[in-house]
């Protein structure tokens, strides 16, 4: 029966499918004995985390704002993992990004909009390049191994933006005022990027997102380079064996992590916020490694994943509001789901192999 | 997975798009006229009103606050929250004014959202307790006439920008600074201050300087050690500060933020003396904490209520200073103070008051 | 400059970075057995904030400083044993699992606390002792001889690891299911028992090292309070290549260097205080780029075992 196959891998693709959402479900299980021991109806909480999440204008939106940058740190997450280092350095990256866009902006006011704008967003993930390329020469040269040297490179990014943001790129305002805000002046209009939605957060960043993630699909999957990226992370003995320079590769895909989390900081600059100031980065730079790794380090994937993962943010801050119950719990429930969800995986890698055991 | 998923999103996409189509339309514009005629030096704000009020008084006033640290955070954000807690006592209880929070929004993005959420929620009065977000709430508060906000630490109610229903706030930490200065320096043996705070700007920055200032005019032969930990929430870090400058020979310490807890600790077990702010900090350590600046908000919280009721959403700046007693120097009984510092430090408070000093650089003259 | 280089400043230093290093050294030590047996755990720092609330709030409500230690242990043994089951039996991808292990810890932590503490409170912490004799060395003694009892044991800690990684059949065991697993498990070594055993060492420590803080260094509790000690301790994990004397000198060099930056900046030298605050974090990365030597990592660290595989 020809028919049967076809039936069959639908249904193994559809289990695929609903195993992260099965074990979503499980951690909101747990989260809800939670809730109840808070005394809270955990039916009234997740029905608001939908309604925040997806249920209204504000929520859609809201849950794109946050899916942007995610995507887009996520897309750097999968060149830096697909080649066989680990960039826990998103972070910083993104800082910096937003930092030197902002300079960009702030010190060439008077620039057209169509060469500013441009500029802003390439000088920021240049410089998001340049800040990944640290730990990148290091390891392709010194042999220091990037989690360590990314995770320092998080810590002196976010005093270097303390640094400028007091210093040499505060708002003259904040000076004048005598409030001394540690934050940078507002960038001209002419680099704000596009709202797609009236009075809402949504931005032309999200479809520079999606386009991203279209280019890097090409550039890993169709391209010379990719493919030596990828040969790289996959087994770097054998590629070291076909002639491929290994530190090198392996340099450039912490180069080409940082750019994509730079061009997130300067898109959170010049969409969101049209100033740079403290808490920009707001996590990003991990969450975004989360959505990665949920879209199974593949570009495409990331899409679906950091809109869900978006979601699952916006939809619990939603909830914690509604309930009135503390933050905190919002923590506790995203840290079960990353754990059911990484846990559920060998579920499906076990079919899987199954499948390529029996033909 | 990927592909369902992928089609999934792409069908969230297309109808976010879609419903672009179809926004709302814009709001009617404000009838209320409000004049600000303001020094920011001076405390006290005068305002003009030349209002049409629609006063349409309801039996419960809605507040909510949005905040980037906790409500127990012994420091700004919680000086905040009491105060409304305070306010809400003296106003009847939870029937008469509700009290809605979010705490941990460090995240701008995320506090923006609350903020929208609880204007389009109805709330009366939305308060955005971080200077952070003032941006955020230039874009949203148009949007929402009939909602009043607040924001801080600012100065800046966006009325050049057209927006008339923003009142903002700010504490002039410096002068709680320059009396706690004057405190510490006569009150410490080996003339060493030490300082610790987060990071060198906004309202941290304005103590420290105001401390350093108090001291130094207080005994001219004094030192005072400074130093910054580079973050909010570094409790070691804070608190190995803390040692150094005991080992500096520092026996009088102050610092800002909600790391302070760490340094505090390190005050009582060396038997050092601390001075607090933002928040009394007193029950902590009670032999170790001298004094404390303490910011009392409620008589802001009152105005602006008062004001909303009257149908004035915004356009004040508030500062809480000695004079308009918002901020309060709180002293420990627990801690004997010697009678001249504490004279010192009440001539400080009324020099600040008159107007003849000046926190950052003096007496005047 | 001078005024920088005295006795009384070097001898702060001395007393300031070991305090700091504390916390630190347990966390890395741990994670060192953990990476050793070929378990990447990130979650390090959610451990240490559980460990940390749950030492003060059990030394607090008992009165009783050995049962909230106590009690941080065995929390940061449920902790590694909640990461061992995710990693080792249901073989998650590691790095991702770490950062769902440090979210459950931070947020749980803070819950607890707001629940049951409701702000912030300090307790009398573990005295420091005076070491008979050494403590009576003139200038050092103080310096080096009078902490509290978790400060020392940090320090042996170091020793006993080196023993129990590299002297006894336990090391052996974990090493070379660190490097080798489908030999290991050829051999007649249970991979996946040594892998929990380590996860679960990891976490006790880590739970201790959280402790450190609120019972003996700092004594209080408050959300958040390790701010990023977890990821630096992994961090210091790679900087020792593996092994706990290098892991030693690493969190010395980033104490020290952090000590000394607040003296730079208590002494009043004309430098940004911001950037004296990066100092450990810049000379951690070029001490590693230039002075220490370098070693493989345990070849099957991050990878899950799979019988038959290869």
């Amino acid at each position: 029966m020809p028919e049967k196959p076809g039936i069959k891998k639908f249904l193994n693709q559809l289990f695929e499918a609903l195993l992260p959402l099965g074990s979503v479900f499980l951690a909101l299980l747990v989260g809800a004995l939670i809730l109840l021991a808070l005394k809270v109806n955990p039916l009234v909480a997740y029905s608001s985390m939908l309604r925040g999440a997806f249920g209204d204008m504000t929520g859609i939106t809201q849950t794109l704002v946050k899916a942007t940058p995610l995507l887009l740190v996520g897309l750097g997450v999968c060149i830096a993992f697909r080649g066989g280092v680990i960039n826990i350095g998103g972070e910083g990256q993104l800082l910096v990004g937003a930092l030197a866009a902002t300079a960009l902006a702030v010190g060439f006011q008077t620039a057209p909009g169509w060469i500013l704008l441009p500029s802003c967003l390439i000088v920021g993930a240049l410089a998001g390049a340049a800040w990944g390329g640290v730990p990148g020469f290091l390891k392709a040269r010194m042999g220091v191994n990037e989690i360590l040297s990314t995770i320092m490179m998080n810590a002196i990014a976010l005093q270097l933006s303390n640094f400028l943001l007091r210093g040499p790129m505060i708002d003259p305002a904040e000076i004048e005022a005598g409030t001394r805000i540690a934050q940078s002046a507002l960038l001209p209009r002419s680099v704000w990027l596009v709202r797609l939605v009236p009075k809402t957060l949504l931005h032309g960043g999200a479809i520079l997102a999606l386009i991203m993630a279209v280019v890097v699909f090409i550039f890993l999957w169709r391209t010379t380079i990719g493919y030596r990226i990828r040969a790289v992370g996959l087994n770097p003995d054998a590629a070291r064996y076909a002639g491929i320079r290994v530190p090198f590769y392996q340099a450039l895909s912490l180069i080409l992590g940082g750019a994509f989390a730079g061009l997130a900081g300067a898109v959170e600059v010049m969409g969101v916020q049209h100033r740079m100031m403290e808490g920009l980065s707001g996590g990003y730079g991990f969450s975004g490694i989360v959505a990665a790794l949920f879209g199974k380090l593949h570009p495409l994937g990331a899409i679906p994943a950091s809109i869900l993962f978006g979601g699952l943010l916006e939809g619990a801050n939603k909830m914690q509001r509604t309930v009135q119950v503390p933050s905190a719990l919002i923590d506790v429930m995203l840290g079960l789901v990353v754990l059911f969800v990484v846990s559920a995986d060998l579920l499906a890698r076990s079919r899987a192999r199954r499948r390529k055991i029996n033909g | 997975m990927k592909s369902v998923l992928f089609r999934l999103s792409l069908l969230v996409v297309l109808a976010a798009v879609l419903v672009s189509g179809c926004a709302p339309a814009a709001a009617e514009p404000v009838t209320v006229e409000v004049t600000r005629v303001v020094e920011v030096e001076a405390a006290p704000v005068e305002v003009v009103v030349t209002a049409t009020p629609a006063p349409v008084e309801e039996e419960i006033f809605r507040v909510a606050i949005v905040m980037p640290s906790s409500i127990t955070d012994m420091a700004f954000s919680q000086s905040m929250y009491e105060g409304l807690l305070k306010v809400q006592a003296e106003m009847g209880g939870p029937e008469k004014m509700e009290i809605a929070y979010s705490e941990g929004m460090f995240k701008v993005p995320d506090a923006a959202a609350a903020i929208r959420d609880y204007a389009s929620q109805g709330y009366n009065l939305v308060i955005a307790h971080g200077s952070q977000y003032g941006t955020s709430l230039a874009q949203i508060a148009p949007d929402f006439p009939e909602t009043a906000f607040a924001w801080g630490t600012s100065l800046d109610t966006f009325q050049a920008q057209g927006i008339t229903n923003v009142f903002a706030y700010q504490a002039e930490a410096q002068e709680g600074g320059y009396v706690l200065g004057t405190l510490a320096a006569n009150m410490s043996a080996s003339g060493v201050l030490g300082v610790s705070g987060p990071v060198e700007a906004g309202d941290a920055k304005l103590f420290v300087d105001g401390f350093k200032t108090g001291a130094m005019i207080a005994k001219p032969e004094a030192k005072v050690n400074i130093s910054y930990t580079g973050s909010f929430s570094d409790v070691s870090l804070m608190a190995a500060a803390a040692e150094t400058h005991i080992a500096a020979g520092a026996d009088m310490l102050t610092g800002s933020s909600q790391s302070v807890v760490g340094a505090i600790g390190v005050a009582k077990e060396k038997g050092a003396k601390w001075f607090g702010a933002q928040w009394d900090q007193t029950n902590l350590a009670p032999d170790t904490v001298a004094a404390s600046m303490v910011y009392d908000w409620t008589g802001v919280i009152k105005d602006m209520i008062t004001s909303v009721k009257a149908g004035v959403m915004g356009g004040k700046a508030y500062t809480l200073t000695f004079k308009n007693k918002g901020l309060v120097i709180a002293y420990n009984p627990g801690v004997e103070i010697p009678a001249d510092a504490k004279t010192a430090a009440e001539a400080a408070i009324q020099g600040i008051m008159d107007g003849t000093i000046a926190p950052l650089s003096g007496p005047k003259q | 400059m001078g005024d920088l280089f005295t006795l009384p400043v070097l001898l702060g230093i001395l007393y300031s970075g070991i305090r700091l290093a504390t916390p630190y050294l347990y966390a890395a030590i741990g994670e060192t057995f953990v990476q050793n047996s070929g378990i990447f755990n990130l979650g390090v720092e959610g451990i240490m904030l559980m460990g940390a609330y749950v030492g003060f709030f059990v030394g607090m409500t008992t009165g009783s400083l050995w049962l909230g230690l106590l009690g941080a242990a065995l929390v940061g043994l449920l902790m590694g044993l909640l990461m061992a089951v995710v990693s080792v039996t249901f073989k998650a991808e590691q790095g991702i699992s770490g950062i769902g292990l440090h979210l459950f810890g931070m947020g749980l932590s803070s819950l607890l606390f707001k629940k049951t503490l409701g702000g912030v409170e300090s307790i009398s912490g573990f005295q420091p002792i005076k070491i008979p004799l050494l403590g009576d060395i003139p200038l050092l003694g103080d310096v080096l001889f009078n902490h509290n009892l978790l400060v020392y044991v940090a320090f042996l800690l170091v020793p006993i690891a080196a023993f129990v990684l590299y002297k006894t059949t336990f090391g052996l065991k974990v090493r070379s299911v660190g490097q080798n697993p489908q030999a290991a498990d050829s051999l007649g070594i249970n991979v996946a028992q040594i892998r929990y055993t380590t996860v679960c060492i990891g976490g006790t420590l880590a739970g201790i090292a959280g402790a450190s803080l609120s019972i003996a260094l700092i004594n209080l509790f408050q959300e958040n309070m390790t701010n990023g000690m977890g990821f630096i301790a992994v961090a210091l994990v790679y900087f020792g290549s593996w092994r706990p004397g290098g892991v030693l000198v690493g969190a010395l060099i980033f104490s020290f260097v952090n000590a000394l930056q607040l003296w730079i900046q208590v002494k009043g030298i004309n430098l940004p205080s911001d950037l004296a605050v990066m100092m450990p974090y810049v000379l951690t990365i070029l001490a590693l780029a230039f002075a220490v030597r370098r070693a493989r990592q345990p070849a099957a660290l991050s990878k899950p075992f799979e019988r038959g595989e290869n």
